[in-house]
């Protein structure tokens, strides 16, 4: 198997110097290519700061991070925003699509940032777009588009860079039962399809039931993490 | 795509960004508007004094202004009025030879300005004929006199009465002499009102026995804005037998006022320039605080602070161009408007410059350096506030500014 997170150790302290708060507690994780894997807890677990550490947002105060090779752990600013570009895919609860450029130019934005040619940006975006069911939407802009297709176009948008794994922080949150199990079904299948490697946050229990791993966090440690056998 | 992405960014907050742009527009108006509003009135009260007598630029032999005596006098040579005429931006020379005497009517002596004057030409500089109150203006060939309304009053003479002039002529000569008074002219000036006295030319080099004497020739310009230009040309072809004196050197006095009164104005302009810095600052702080969570989630998705910074300044560069535009075309034909139509006082105010012998007007003066100027330093500030922005994105912590 091909590791693609290998975390050792990891801790979060918010306040160290007042009133401490524990977000995440000796936490080791190991992620290998093509895992699909689903973060749970209460709120207040750790989930987000856990996803935000792994994706390099954030720093953890003690541990390291190692993605696909390389340890984020004490890059810099500026490297980690670059080693975010081209290696992994951030998929956000409220969308957060670009408001101002069209389905086809949110796609398109990540890999003008990374500098891809024009003719192969065209023909992915295509493809991309296509993949997610919107190809029938290229041209409209966020704010004419359903939560639902909104997310698919950001799903697409975190592929798009071709990202070692996507984070997703509860990426079903904002929609409605039909949008949330279309969205799980294309994750599902570009997991299946394309062995791309999915963690994600999440409450739901319809989302949960779709992972292949369940890690349940409680006060910032690892409570349990189970393999499930019954996917999509 | 960052053009693109800048341009729409502009549009998504349409009422924000027409507020910006505004702050930009009416900035660079009203700067315009105010340096062009002074611009002009400092150069027409430059006119209205320099038109009192001096002109803008006078021509002695070196050593007349320290030392005003007829022993100084040059000759006007045809050689000498070709070389003035030559110089661009000359509109006009006239000649004059000026000395002092004794003015007396019947009982009362008075001491006076003599100037012996070419009369059409004195009028193209001076403006004499319009000062004229009572009889009639000078002949080159006549043997008559143009008395200063207030000399005349203290002489208690009239038009068409007598006035004697005794002085010292060319070379410690005797110059007497008896002249009819052909007209009174008023100045504004209660020092020149109550001393001068015209005379033709011929007949005030006669009266002096310095013929074909001169003491000054007295240069009208095109643009007062061509008077460097004019002094230096002309010192260059007329050499060092000549001293070239600009207004500002025979009215020290006027030029300090001008001065004064400019540093003030830079006061004002320097106020209006915090005003609208603190204007564009506002909405500049209000649009980077607005989005902050945007600045952050695009970071998040691995877009460099260099290449996020590249597109706010994008953002505030067409703000900043397309203000500064607007005004330009806005200003131009309105300084022109004034410029052509200035605003003209009524009532108490303009009989007060009335008496002055100014005309009642606030002219504008119409100038590209102007408007290109004001435009440059508002574009400037607007461009040195728009740093603020960025200097937000080099700071921003992603994971901070997405917590909502």
């Amino acid at each position: 198997m091909d590791t693609v997170i290998d975390a050792h150790n990891i801790s979060k302290v918010y306040n160290p110097d007042t009133i401490p708060v524990h977000a995440v507690n000796n936490v080791h994780l190991h992620v290998e290519r093509g895992e699909f894997t689903a973060l749970v807890g209460p709120s207040g677990s750790g989930k987000t700061t856990l996803l935000n550490i792994l994706g390099g947002l954030d720093h953890p105060t003690s541990g390291n991070v190692v993605i696909n090779g390389t340890d984020i752990t004490h890059l810099g600013s500026n490297k980690l925003i670059d080693f975010r570009l081209h290696n992994i895919g951030f998929v956000f609860q409220s969308f957060n699509l670009i408001p101002v450029l069209t389905a086809r130019e949110n796609v398109e934005f990540i890999m003008l940032l990374q500098n891809v040619p024009k003719k192969e940006r065209d023909q992915r975006v295509v493809a991309l777009l296509n993949e997610v069911g919107l190809s029938d939407k290229m041209d409209v802009r966020p704010a004419q588009l359903s939560g639902g297709q909104q997310q698919r176009v950001a799903v697409a948008r975190a592929l798009a860079s071709k990202p070692q794994f996507i984070l997703a922080d509860e990426p079903t949150a904002n929609l409605d039962s039909a949008s949330a199990f279309n969205l799980l079904d294309i994750m599902a299948k570009l997991n299946r399809e394309e062995n791309m490697t999915f963690i994600f946050s999440t409450h739901d229990q319809r989302v949960i039931e779709r992972a292949r791993r369940v890690i349940t966090l409680v006060d910032g440690s690892i409570a349990s993490d189970t393999a499930q056998t019954k996917t999509d | 795509m960052l053009f693109k992405l800048a341009w729409r960014n502009l549009w998504r907050n349409r009422s924000r960004t027409l507020i910006t742009m505004a702050s930009v527009f009416f900035a660079v108006l009203l700067a315009i508007f105010t340096m062009s509003l002074q611009k002009g009135v400092w150069d027409n009260l430059t006119k209205n004094v320099v038109s009192f007598y001096s002109g803008y630029v006078q021509i002695h032999l070196n050593g007349y202004w320290n030392e005003q005596i007829l022993d100084n006098s040059f000759a006007f040579t045809d050689s000498l009025n070709q070389a003035i005429l030559q110089q661009p931006h000359i509109t006009a020379a006239t000649p004059r030879l000026e000395s002092f005497a004794l003015a007396s009517g019947g009982q009362i002596t008075k001491g006076s300005m003599v100037a012996g004057i070419d009369p059409e030409k004195e009028h193209i500089v001076t403006a004499l004929k319009n000062k004229l109150t009572r009889g009639s203006f000078l002949q080159l060939n006549d043997q008559t006199v143009l008395l200063a309304e207030g000399l005349a009053k203290k002489l208690q003479l009239d038009v068409h009465d007598t006035v004697v002039l005794l002085g010292q002529g060319y070379h410690g000569s005797t110059a007497a002499g008896k002249y009819s008074i052909k007209g009174l002219v008023k100045f504004a000036s209660p020092e020149i009102n109550e001393t001068m006295v015209y005379l033709p030319l011929p007949e005030a080099q006669n009266l002096y026995s310095a013929p074909n004497m001169l003491t000054s020739v007295v240069i009208s310009l095109d643009n007062p804005q061509n008077l460097n230009a004019v002094v230096g040309n002309l010192k260059k072809a007329l050499g060092s037998r000549y001293e070239i004196m600009p207004w500002q050197e025979m009215m020290p006095e006027i030029e300090q006022l001008i001065k004064t009164k400019e540093g003030s104005a830079q006061i004002i302009l320097a106020v209006l320039y915090l005003l609208v810095s603190f204007g564009i600052f506002g909405t500049l702080l209000m649009m980077t605080a607005e989005r902050r969570y945007e600045f952050g989630m695009l970071m998040a998705i691995g877009m460099k602070r260099r290449r996020l910074a590249g597109v706010v300044f994008i953002e505030s560069m067409l703000v900043t161009i397309t203000g500064c535009m607007a005004a330009v075309l806005a200003g131009i034909p309105l300084v022109n408007y004034l410029h052509q139509h200035p605003i003209r006082f009524t009532g108490q105010m303009a009989k007060v410059y009335e008496d002055f012998g100014f005309e009642p007007v606030l002219p504008a003066m119409f100038s590209m350096e102007v408007i290109l100027t004001q435009t440059a330093i508002v574009s400037f500030i607007a461009l040195l506030l728009a740093l603020y922005p960025l200097l937000h994105v080099y700071r921003l912590n992603e994971t901070e500014a997405m917590k909502r």
